[in-house]
């Protein structure tokens, strides 16, 4: 039993908090957040000189990492500044790529970026309702169907996209320029699209997918799930020092008991949280990684909106202003609970399997 | 990251299965399994059990005749323990005095008091909270003055858990009544058979007897009776609350009512069918064992941080809060899984050939409310928000 960081890992972490803390302030984060391409291309590349992408992917498909932990790494950084950056869909695309043959000499270098087209409006979530279907045509395929908060879809050259093809459920790939790709700025900044499909030429990436899929979508969680842990702990620090400097009747507010045991109440969830990440992280690629998935989704969104909602009561007014930095770690924290599925979604998951 | 128990862990875990499943007698296992009453008798038999493994103080060092263990046997002790329905260890000798004696004592307190601890030859009750002195324990005031080589004892204990059973009582005493709270405070140890002591016995919401009242009339106890310096008691006081806290969340005994309400929610039937197939109990047990599945992590990473440190930190009061909270809430899970069949009031049934409940379910009522205990008492989960407020907030 051993919870500290391996020696590789402590030092990606420190180079990431490092470049991050000092690139990615939060004035210039909202800048490029909410304006297209609702991320900042020249830190996209410098993150992925850091080797950011490379630790997303196993040695034997051109990375240096891919376990859980290594993910749960790269994505708290990026959480502890609620970064942006398309990362998710290079991960998710990497993480069904190697479940194939395919190079991803381009994908993890970050010159080629990918993201993931699952969900649909009649199925954010669940696999076995996607209309999306593909056909063979010629030499090639094609993808019909609308693919829904593709996140990073704004950016990618590339779109993976799952859909039926001849009864089971397969991922193709689709140029971005091919398709009807709608981009928007989401409530809590960065970028997603909906990828408007037609008979749109595609590549079979994945015939028989599912698992795939479910493994890509495992490691998702694990992503949002440790970027939520990041972004809880920055903003509960922040509510802990608003409290000890806000004065009102003459005195800190953090000397109010009715405020303090809330506060504490948000450490004891976060330290849960982060409980459930790694054990969630050390499951990822095993038989029983999706229980311990859908575990971590729901106990984060449970914690997450605890703290999100609580951070911004105790703040009082002045977190309900776009200028103060807390208020938008609320939004980033509350908006991942939609991704991947939401507290009971993945709460009816898991009490099915009981 | 390595969530997994060495190779020697992983048999010494193996040895106390084989043990708890051989030698932990049948009616030792069924009082805990059907929450019935755990005897004296019953409780001196099983550690005496332990004693001859070596494995009873399970807190203590080789030197004092403990077995050594670090955190993490400890936990691995705990957790095989509550998956065996083994009793919880009385801990007032054996995890509160012993170490208290060990780190304060003189040489020949520790060659009087231990050993007997050890072979139980005497059973220790603690005298701490009083009528007006619970959360704010430095309020107490039972009296003890130093008269010849006497201390003289005046004053009333309560919440004294097993005290009906106990020969010795460990107390705080004030014995300077002018000095500031927390300074004029002192350890004494007091034969319970002392002419002016009385037992008095409090019954609890479900209806048992676990705790009583103690009261003092002039109770004469020599003075070396005292532990530590004379008005040092609020140092004993605060170490035996940081000394040792491994087993505080109680992980193992709520993976056992874990899997014991699911067993009871596949055989219980609503609806025509097993109650496990409604999908609102099943969102209830799976959100309890998902904050359960946390916890296992916390509770671990606790132990790797007591075991790297040498000492557990103050974050272990999270392991106290959401510890306990889950575990009501699996007890109160046991109790709703019955629906009517929780009323007979324990025992009251114990007449007919009638069963209500499922065979070791009937007293799942009394279990949900005596449990109701644990966020109150050993610094009340609000004390424990209190202490982190400082600790951990800095506020």
């Amino acid at each position: 039993m051993n919870f500290d960081l391996t020696e590789d890992r402590q030092m990606l972490q420190d180079s990431l908090r490092r470049y991050l803390a000092d690139k990615y302030p939060i004035e210039h984060r909202n800048e490029v957040a909410y304006e297209a391409p609702y991320h900042d291309p020249a830190k996209w590349s410098e993150l992925t000189e850091l080797g950011a992408l490379y630790a997303l992917a196993p040695e034997d498909k051109g990375g240096m990492g891919g376990t859980g932990f290594d993910i749960a790494v790269v994505f708290e950084e990026l959480g502890r500044v609620i970064s942006p950056e398309p990362v998710l869909g290079a991960l998710m695309a990497s993480r069904i790529l190697s479940h194939t043959e395919a190079d991803q000499t381009d994908l993890l270098a970050g010159t080629t970026r990918m993201a993931v087209g699952l969900g649909e409006i009649d199925a954010p979530y669940d696999l076995d309702s996607i209309e999306a279907t593909a056909k063979a045509n010629g030499d090639g395929y094609t993808v019909s169907g609308r693919k829904s908060c593709v996140y990073g879809g704004q950016a990618a050259d590339t779109i993976l996209v799952a859909a039926r093809l001849d009864g089971k459920l397969a991922v193709l790939k689709v140029s971005a320029k091919d398709a009807d790709v709608t981009s928007y700025a989401m409530m809590d900044g960065g970028g997603a699209a909906e990828a408007l499909l037609d008979a749109t030429p595609a590549g079979l990436v994945l015939a028989d997918a599912a698992e795939a899929i479910q493994d890509a979508i495992n490691a998702g969680i694990v992503a949002l799930c440790a970027e939520a842990v990041g972004a809880m702990e920055v903003l509960h620090a922040m509510t802990v020092e608003y409290l000890g400097q806000r004065k009102q009747f003459g005195r800190a507010i953090g000397t109010f008991q009715a405020l303090q045991h809330r506060a504490v109440d948000m450490l004891t969830e976060i330290e849960q949280s982060r409980s459930i990440v790694i054990k969630a992280a050390a499951e990822l690629g095993g038989s029983d990684a999706s229980r311990y998935c859908s575990m971590a989704k729901n106990l984060i969104g449970r914690a997450g909106r605890l703290v999100a909602e609580e951070s911004i009561q105790m703040h009082g007014g002045i977190a309900m202003t776009w200028e103060y930095p807390g208020s938008h770690y609320a939004k980033r924290i509350i908006m991942i609970d939609a991704q991947l599925g939401d507290t009971d979604y993945h709460l009816a998951r898991v009490a099915a399997a009981a | 990251m390595d969530l997994n128990f060495t190779p020697e862990e992983e048999s010494f875990r193996q040895e106390l299965k084989d043990f708890f499943a051989q030698s932990l007698p049948d009616d030792i296992r069924d009082a805990v399994k059907t929450g019935g009453e755990l005897t004296k008798d019953m409780m001196e038999r099983y550690h005496a059990l332990l004693n001859q493994k070596g494995w009873l103080a399970t807190t203590w060092p080789k030197e004092f005749g403990g077995p050594g263990w670090g955190p993490v046997e400890r936990h691995i002790f705990e957790e095989e323990g509550a998956r065996a329905h083994a009793p919880r260890i009385v801990p007032f000798g054996l995890s509160m005095l012993g170490p208290v004696l060990q780190k304060f004592g003189t040489k020949e307190q520790q060659d009087h008091y231990l050993p007997r601890i050890l072979n139980g030859d005497d059973w220790w009750c603690q005298g701490y909270s009083e009528p007006g002195a619970g959360s704010d324990l430095a309020s107490l005031k039972t009296r003890a003055v130093h008269e010849g080589d006497e201390w003289v004892i005046n004053g009333q204990k309560t919440w004294t858990t097993l005290g009906q059973h106990a020969d010795w009582i460990f107390c705080l005493c004030r014995t300077d009544p002018d000095a500031k709270q927390q300074a004029g405070i002192s350890f004494i140890l007091v034969d319970m058979s002392t002419p002016g002591v009385e037992v008095r016995p409090i019954r609890l919401i479900e209806g048992g007897h676990e705790v009583n009242e103690v009261f003092f009339t002039d109770v004469r106890v020599p003075y070396s009776n005292l532990v530590g310096e004379v008005n040092k008691g609020w140092t004993i006081a605060k170490y035996l609350l940081t000394h040792e806290r491994t087993g505080i969340a109680g992980v193992g005994f709520s993976m056992q009512d874990l899997a014991e309400v699911k067993a009871l929610a596949r055989t219980v039937r609503r609806n025509g069918k097993p109650l496990i197939e409604d999908p609102l109990f099943a969102a209830r047990i799976a959100q309890a064992e998902i904050d359960l599945e946390a916890m296992k992590i916390t509770n671990l990473r606790m132990l790797f941080t007591a075991q790297k440190n040498g000492a557990p930190g103050p974050e272990t009061s999270i392991l106290k809060i959401k510890g306990t909270v889950i575990n009501q809430e699996l007890k109160d899970l046991r109790r709703r899984a019955l629906g009517p069949a929780a009323a007979p009031f324990p025992g009251s049934l114990s007449d007919s050939n009638l069963d209500m409940a499922p065979s070791g379910h009937a007293n799942n009522a009394a279990r949900y409310f005596n449990n109701r205990k644990t966020s109150i008492f050993g610094g009340s989960n609000e004390i424990q928000r209190n202490i982190l407020t400082k600790t951990m907030l800095g506020l």
